[in-house]
């Protein structure tokens, strides 16, 4: 199979999956009690304004229509008006997206190169302290969830040990810089404002730290496992007898084949750092779009719930996508679908 | 071809090799001694499990992480492999020593281009130091054509699953040769593939070694593919050596109970493991029989064989055998 065919396939059949996930949401959004224009207009406003807003957001009508009106608006680009901000919602994500994507993709970051720092690391010191204390991580990851870690960086470098901002995004001297991608380290780099990045930089390691450390050293394991696994092919044992240099066999003829179950498992990892970034930008106070979509969930404020639902399903199909591609090209066997071996 | 054993380039000495498990200890190599002169062609013949793959591994100390060596020396042009530094040892490895794995399939790494492992093997071989990319590739293809294989180009850009059984076979064959190596041991090449492959790829092993000069060791199951390949064979059971001869001279004059019991199934092509002509199975390694490993199988033995361990003695012309009931002891 070309590799453009199957990309082509991949993105047809999510298409589906987020058809169906705009079915499901919309659904949850609906039947959840209580009424959203009465919630949007306060408990003191006249009946009459109440049906007005009612019938201006159609709510008036059956279900199927309801949706077919805002599915309609989000093949177009058009989200429907927040309640709470009064803005149209996608301009709402526009300013909260940024935040959000960017301490991911750092945290993203922290996932990918420390667990195949951690991996390889445990697996050439194999059953030494070094490979128990990886171990001993990867349960305490599973064990201690992010925000609880949140909680105890904020806690020790808020108070007892403030070497590191603790809170937001930039400290409260800084100017931010002109929003070109939204996100500030990317758009201070595009301006030369060095000063404004490391600013930046500095405010990103503890949230994305709380973050990466559970699936860092899950990770970790799966590449440690991978490795140790593949040490003992009969490939890598030609490989060594054929006299290449140590790099080459740990670096190139090992890590390619160790790295392919770790990145197949990185997708989900990606879902659960932005589901857990709600807590997490809450306790940073990260003016993120897990802060704003949990706010509007307390408020019932249908149309940014919905679009925050649909934006985190469009990135999650997106990067499983990506991670898929990274996985063919990784792993010819998938790539081409060859005779078993 | 005689080749005096003081002109060996390759010398396994008493070699013991022990894997470490879950159960104790399978002391599968129980005192191996091989040697192989320059130019020679030996074949090493043993059933399924008596530690061919182990002997040969050891030689290029490729071990499995489990494995030990408790006792013996590898000499290779008089230095012992197993004490060598990393610098020397990288010497044989490049330009002393080559291998060819058991399995095709499982030797040759899934996630990179034939190419691209095989130019490894030539960039990092002595003869291929310091070769520019176009040389590299050069001798590649070269190598590619000398086992038959058409169309060179389509197969550096292929990914071992993509091509054939028989094909895998041939570009581990390739791989092995495509730089100077002194010595070339060949493990079961072809156990996968069917008789009539099998064989084109014995004849094409054989013609490659006499046209480079390199030595051989043919490891098989089978005594008739090792007549048809070398010029003197070791017989292996159960970690031991328990005979070798000039080829011609076994099969004329064979000795030990277990060789003659293999000879029994020589017309078989395919070596299926336990040969017809002897009862019983390869004894478990992790509480081996005391005294020669062969005499719970061994229709002669008596007292002294569950007693005392036979060793390899010279019972004329280069002709040995451990077996106290041959050497005449008893
Ligand atoms: N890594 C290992 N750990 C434990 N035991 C092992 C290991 N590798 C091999 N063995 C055992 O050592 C014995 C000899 O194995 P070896 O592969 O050397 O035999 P062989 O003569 O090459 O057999 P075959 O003809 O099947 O290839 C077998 O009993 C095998 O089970
Ligand atoms: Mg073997």
């Amino acid at each position: 199979m070309k590799l453009s065919s199957y990309v082509i396939k991949r993105l047809l059949y999510s298409i589906f999956v987020l058809l169906g996930l705009s079915i499901v949401i919309f659904i949850i959004a609906r039947v959840v009690p209580g009424d959203p224009a009465r919630l949007a207009l306060g408990p003191r406003a006249p009946q009459f304004a109440v049906d007005a807003l009612r019938e201006e957001m159609h709510l008036d009508k059956s279900l199927p229509v309801q949706y077919f009106y805002w599915i309609k608006g989000v093949a177009t680009g058009d989200l429907g008006k927040s309640l709470i901000t009064k803005r149209n919602v996608v301009e709402d994500i526009a300013e909260f997206l940024p935040a959000t994507l960017e301490l991911v993709l750092v945290s993203a970051l922290f996932v990918i190169v420390f667990s195949i720092f951690f991996g390889a690391l445990a697996a050439r010191y194999k059953d030494t302290w070094v490979d128990s204390f990886i171990r001993v991580m990867a349960y305490t990851g599973v064990a201690v969830p992010s925000f609880v870690l949140a909680v105890i960086f904020l806690l020790l470098f808020g108070y007892i040990w403030p070497i590191i901002p603790v809170l937001g995004r930039l400290s409260a001297g800084i100017q931010p810089p002109p929003t070109i991608t939204g996100l500030i380290t990317i758009d201070s780099l595009l301006t030369g404002q060095l000063d404004v990045f490391f600013d930046a930089l500095k405010h990103l390691i503890l949230p994305a730290l709380a973050l990466a450390v559970g699936p860092l050293f899950q990770e970790a394991r799966i590449v440690r496992s991978a490795m140790t696994e593949n040490m003992g092919k009969d490939y890598l044992a030609a490989a060594v007898g054929f006299g290449m240099p140590d790099h080459v066999i740990t670096g190139k003829y090992l890590l390619k084949p160790s790295l392919i179950p770790a990145v197949s498992v990185m997708g989900l990892d990606i879902a659960s750092l932005m589901s857990n970034a709600f807590l997490v930008e809450v306790i940073f106070n990260w003016p993120g779009i897990s802060r704003y979509g949990m706010e509007a969930m307390l408020r019932k404020d249908l149309n940014a719930i919905s679009a925050v639902i649909i934006v985190f399903g469009l990135i999650f199909v997106l990067v499983n996508i990506l991670v898929d591609l990274i996985v063919a090209y990784l792993d010819p066997r998938i790539r081409l679908g060859g005779r078993s071996s | 071809m005689i080749v005096n054993k003081n002109d060996s380039i390759l010398n396994i000495k008493d070699l013991h090799v022990h894997y470490r498990t879950y159960d104790g200890f399978a002391k599968v190599l129980d005192g191996v001694n091989l040697w192989v002169g320059k130019g020679e062609k030996v074949g090493l013949v043993g059933e399924a499990g008596c530690g061919k793959t182990t002997t040969m591994r050891t030689v290029l100390r490729i071990l499995p992480e489990n494995a030990v060596v408790p006792k013996g020396e590898i000499f290779y042009h008089g230095e012992d492999i197993l004490k060598m530094k990393p610098q020397k040892l990288n010497k044989v490895r490049t330009q002393g020593i080559s291998m060819i794995f058991q399995e095709p399939a499982a030797a040759l790494n899934p996630v990179f281009t034939i190419g691209t492992q095989m130019f490894d093997v030539i960039r990092y071989s002595d003869s291929g130091k310091g070769r520019s990319k176009e040389e590299i590739k050069e001798l590649a293809v070269k190598a590619i054509g000398e086992v038959y294989i058409p169309d060179p180009e389509r197969i550096l850009n292929s990914y071992p699953g993509q091509l054939s059984g028989g094909m895998k076979q041939r570009i581990c064959i390739a791989m092995a040769i495509v730089t100077e190596r002194e010595l070339l041991i060949a493990d079961e090449p072809g156990t996968s593939l069917d008789v009539t492959i099998l064989d084109q790829v014995h004849r094409l092993l054989r013609g490659l070694v006499e046209k480079k000069g390199m030595s051989l060791i043919m490891i098989t199951h089978s005594l008739g593919v090792a007549r048809e390949m070398t010029d003197r064979i070791y017989v292996m059971y159960a970690g031991n050596i328990v005979e070798t001869a000039e080829t011609k001279e076994l099969f004329k004059n064979p000795l030990h109970p277990y060789t003659l019991g293999l000879l029994e199934s020589v017309p078989r092509l395919t070596g299926g493991g336990v040969a017809e002509g002897i009862y019983g199975r390869i004894p478990d390694y992790f509480s081996p029989p005391k005294g020669c490993r062969f005499h719970p199988r061994c229709r002669l033995s008596e007292e002294k064989c569950r007693e005392e361990k036979p060793l390899l003695k010279d019972v004329g012309d280069g002709h040995q055998v451990a077996c106290f009931k041959v050497q005449g002891v008893i």
